[in-house]
């Protein structure tokens, strides 16, 4: 379940695409443009993704994850291509039969997205653009 | 034999293609395209050092021999969600 699309994302869609009748539980991330980034105005951001890898990586960490916790079903859905303020960029859920592994997997699986899957975005504000992550 | 480099994000914009294909010797490894690469785009050596390579899209080493055909994607520091 996994996308990286130039569509706006739908919570709602990705937790009823995942919650089965065994699911107690549904743990979601949202992450969403926010107006200021390290001290500048933000007017909108550019997400770029390299789509076929970026999807791998997303099974990677599927992977690590059932090896830690006992999850049914888990969904990450990246948007690329220009985001104003307030979109969402990427929603993440997660549904298990209980609430401790969806929500500490949810969360090993922002924290891992940030680090392995190849998407960068260009903060681009009135004074210039900037690619995050290069020398900052 | 020739390879596939895919660019994204500032290593895109410096060399102004998302995709180039490159011409090597037999026996070329990841090092040697890195090479290659850095003495076509000059600019782009000036973020080596963050730059990570991909061959048919897992993470690969600078000794890792290609073959023809191969799909090696340049890796800027990732940056994807948010930063919250």
């Amino acid at each position: 379940m996994y996308e990286v699309t130039e569509k706006p994302l739908s919570l709602e869609g990705v937790v009823s695409a995942i919650t089965r009748r065994t699911c107690g539980a549904v743990a979601t991330f949202v992450g969403i443009v926010r107006e200021f980034s390290r001290g500048r105005q933000i007017s909108y951001l550019e997400y770029e993704a390299y789509p076929e890898m970026a999807i791998a990586k997303m099974r990677q960490i599927e992977g690590e994850i059932r090896e830690k916790w006992e999850i049914e079903q888990i969904a990450i859905h990246h948007r690329v291509g220009r985001l104003g303020i307030g979109e969402a960029s990427v929603v993440i859920a997660v549904a298990a039969a209980h609430r401790q592994p969806a929500l500490e997997a949810c969360t090993y699986a922002i924290e891992r997205l940030k680090q392995i899957v190849p998407i960068w975005k260009k903060e681009v504000s009135p004074d210039g653009s900037y690619w995050v992550g290069m020398g900052s | 034999m020739q390879v596939r480099v895919k660019l994204f994000a500032a290593a895109r914009e410096i060399v102004g293609h998302g995709e180039v294909a490159i011409e090597l010797k037999e026996g070329s490894t990841v090092g040697d395209l890195m090479e290659g690469i850095f003495g076509r785009y000059p600019a782009l050596k000036e973020m080596a050092g963050a730059l990570v390579f991909a061959v048919n899209r897992e993470l690969a080493e600078r000794s890792m021999d290609l073959q023809d055909g191969d799909e090696v994607g340049v890796i800027p520091p990732v940056s994807g969600g948010t930063d919250v």
